[in-house]
């Protein structure tokens, strides 16, 4: 057989990656600008309805999506030192913090369910439209950003169990790297929806 | 071939893996592989969508009902323009000759990522799967038009749920192609072969993948706000919540224009590659043809809403759309000045791939001609959703990819089946498809310049003749296709053995044994030439 070839180019691979984070970046585009545009079109409604949202919910979120960004990072950097006790416990720390967001997420959306404020409720209806817009979005933008936190905690399930059977390693870490840059897509993005959504004013 | 008979198994006898038979073709890195596999499945549902054409022609052949009631209609061209966009035309030149070509044009092994290239496929298979799934199910078959217009899409109780779920997964599938070719041709390319050696069907490539890359995404979001609308009903695009239906057209069209260019620009690219190997000459302007591949990726991104100039924009809006769209021609007529000047004084050969480039270039200019009265926001208002429209879209994207393809098909598919097909009923091939092609789509413009609106079902009897004529174009043109595939088909089944290079072209690809082996080349490639300079060439056929 003549595959024995085996073709690793770490630049590559990354090179790859990055052009991936591009396309997720202009996925969560469209939706940004049709913040700006509505945001434009009802001002006075983004504010009043965006004083319904928990501002401690998302701060405490926000922290722990920068916390687990840093443990991914912290994870990285030890199976490039070659410590894989380490690289494996911070990925499943990552993973934890991942999981800790869903939950608080899950109490939130949970709340507002309970105060009739969900997509063609008639709570929303009585409500003025742009108030109905916001809340519209803040599902749209807040579901598809948690599918992606969803989406990074199985990617970085497999990370751990290729650090486990040494397909990372200390010569070969570039899966793990994607992984987290992956994971700090996922980071950026709640960086500029918690802003949007929770503190506008 | 006799030179090669002691040499490495072609890729269809060796699979690079120990599977058999079925599996070791959709279990296959290989991009050779993957690349007939996506030619395959394209020109099935060619014939699909061309089928889906015939029945439209037909029942407006007269006014009136004549085969289908007006739902049936309305599902068939939503099917038809549907399966045609997403299905055919974006991943035809790119997913399967790119995939085919690319890589030895590089003097590569294969593609940077192979195994994603293979999923790629896979979501190809399954977004065309569900595509069909969307017309037996569910309640009835999608009737919204390929674009989804809202607020038609949110309300109508067909099966648009499924059309646009299965449309945002090919969309995935040609993102992560765009990707793997722009990774490739950064990092994989032969030592000594520069930017400025790369062929240019290869830069055409790369500047589509970039589109593919930056442009469906959107397309992404788009079709999944459709999704999210019809289930949660939130009304981000209906009025009566607050809703804007015009930021539906908006984001719709920042993919789908650019689109275009992810269809025409690879289909430039072949006839780039064409042109210079049957006029023996090299490519006049090969700088200015690449870097003008690049400049219509990048102005075609900015002109979205000349598809808007009638949804009520402000009229600064619409004179800057406007002028952005006149700005698009220019290198899209650099490219054609260029091939034109690459013929003059040439050496010229005519051979079927020549000749369907020549047809290519015939028909993308009435496309592109009839796209400037589009473009101007005057001439549009009156022509704007009329037949003009259907046949400008068709000289472009049939007369300019449907062509493209075809001469991609005569060139190409020699080197990948080791046997050349019949030349001559090639030719009239051509010929036919040709005559059919004219007859069908110029009637368009004249009844739509008369006022024939689109996409409707019935029509007042002063357009029938035009109708007439172009439906009987259409039975031409099926004619000119059948004869086309069966000699194709013919050919890379008892054809006459060719050499490595029959054309006598220099690009990388006709280094390399026909049908090449598992990884491309049993030598080191050669890539002291440059690839469009023929002296020393020979043909080996």
């Amino acid at each position: 057989m003549s595959n024995t070839h085996v073709h690793k180019d770490y630049h590559g691979a990354k090179l790859g990656m990055w052009l991936f984070l591009f396309t997720e970046v202009l996925l969560f585009g469209g939706l940004f600008v049709l913040y700006s545009v509505f945001l434009s079109k009802y001002p006075l409604e983004f504010h009043e309805a965006g004083k319904e949202l928990d501002v401690v919910i998302g701060t405490l979120n926000t922290v722990v999506l920068l916390v687990s960004s840093y443990f991914v990072a912290l994870a990285i950097s030890f199976i490039q030192r070659g410590d894989k006790k380490k690289a494996v416990l911070f990925t499943w720390l990552t993973m934890a913090m991942a999981l800790m967001f869903l939950v608080n997420k899950f109490f939130e959306w949970k709340a507002k369910f309970s105060h009739g404020i969900y997509p063609t409720s008639p709570h929303l209806a009585d409500l003025p439209h742009g108030e109905n817009i916001f809340f519209g979005l803040y599902y749209i933008m807040t579901g598809l950003h948690g599918i992606h936190v969803v989406i990074g905690m199985t990617v970085l399930g497999f990370m751990v169990n290729f650090l486990r059977r040494d397909i990372i390693t200390q010569e070969d870490f570039v899966k793990l790297e994607n992984a987290g840059l992956y994971w700090h897509i996922v980071d950026l993005v709640w960086i500029f929806l918690f802003p949007l959504f929770y503190l506008v004013l | 071939m006799s030179n090669d008979a002691t040499a490495l198994p072609s890729f269809f006898e060796d699979s690079g893996s120990d599977r058999k038979g079925i599996l070791s073709w959709l279990l296959t890195t290989d991009h050779k592989r993957i690349g007939l596999m996506y030619l395959y499945m394209v020109l099935g549902m060619f014939i699909v969508g061309v089928c889906l054409g015939l029945l439209i022609r037909l029942e407006l052949i007269a006014p009136g009902k004549d085969i289908m009631e007006a739902q049936t209609y309305n599902a068939v061209f939503t099917l038809h323009g549907v399966i045609m966009i997403f299905i055919v035309v974006i991943p035809s030149i790119p997913a399967a000759i790119g995939n085919l070509v690319l890589p030895i044009q590089l003097g590569a092994e294969d593609v940077a990522f192979p195994r994603l290239n293979l999923f790629s496929w896979w979501l190809y298979l399954t977004g065309t799967v569900l595509a069909l799934f969307s017309l037996f199910t569910g309640g009835g078959a999608p009737d919204t038009g390929w674009t989804f217009y809202v607020p038609f899409s949110e309300f109508t109780t067909t099966n648009v749920n499924v059309a646009v779920l299965a449309v945002f997964i090919l969309g995935f599938s040609s993102i992560l192609t765009g990707l793997n070719f722009i990774t490739t041709i950064h990092r994989m390319r032969a030592p000594g072969l520069t930017w400025t050696k790369i062929p240019l069907f290869t830069w055409s490539l790369y500047a589509t993948g970039w589109i593919q890359v930056l442009a469906t995404p959107i397309l992404g979001i788009t079709v999944l706000l459709i999704f999210v609308e019809r289930v949660l009903g939130v009304g981000l695009f209906d009025p009566n919540k607050g809703g804007d239906p015009l930021l539906y057209q908006h984001l719709f069209w920042i993919y789908s224009h650019p689109a275009v260019y992810i269809m025409i620009l690879p289909a430039m690219g072949v006839v780039s590659d064409i042109i210079p190997a049957f006029a023996r000459k090299s490519i006049f302007g090969y700088k200015a043809i690449a870097f003008s591949s690049l400049m219509i990726a990048f102005a075609g991104s900015l002109v979205w809403a000349h598809h808007m100039f009638t949804s009520g924009m402000s009229d600064t809006a619409v004179l800057i759309f406007s002028l952005l769209t006149f700005i698009v021609a220019i290198p899209s007529a650099i490219k054609v000045f260029n091939w034109v000047a690459t013929l003059y004084k040439g050496s010229i050969i005519v051979e079927p791939p020549l000749v369907y480039a020549l047809g290519f270039i015939f028909l993308f200019s009435v496309g592109g001609l009839t796209g400037l009265v589009l473009g101007s926001a005057g001439t549009d208002i009156h022509v704007h959703d009329t037949y003009f429209v259907v046949s400008h879209f068709h000289y472009v994207i049939f007369g300019g990819t449907g062509f493209g393809l075809f001469a991609a098909l005569h060139f190409w598919l020699p080197k990948f089946y080791g046997r050349m097909y019949n030349k001559k009923t090639a030719n009239w091939a051509f010929g036919i498809l040709f005559i059919g092609f004219n007859m069908l789509y110029l009637p368009l413009f004249v009844i739509g310049l008369q006022g024939m609106p689109r996409r409707y079902y019935d029509y007042l009897p002063q357009y029938q003749t035009g109708h007439f004529i172009s439906t009987v174009g259409s039975w031409i043109l099926a004619v000119g296709l059948v004869i086309m595939f069966v000699n194709l088909y013919r050919g890379i089944r008892h054809g006459k053995k060719v050499g490595r290079n029959p054309w006598g072209a220099a690009t990388l690809e006709w280094q390399v044994p026909s049908p090449p082996p598992l990884l491309n080349f049993d030598k080191e490639p050669d890539t002291s030439g440059k690839p469009y300079s023929y002296k020393g060439v020979e043909r080996d056929e």
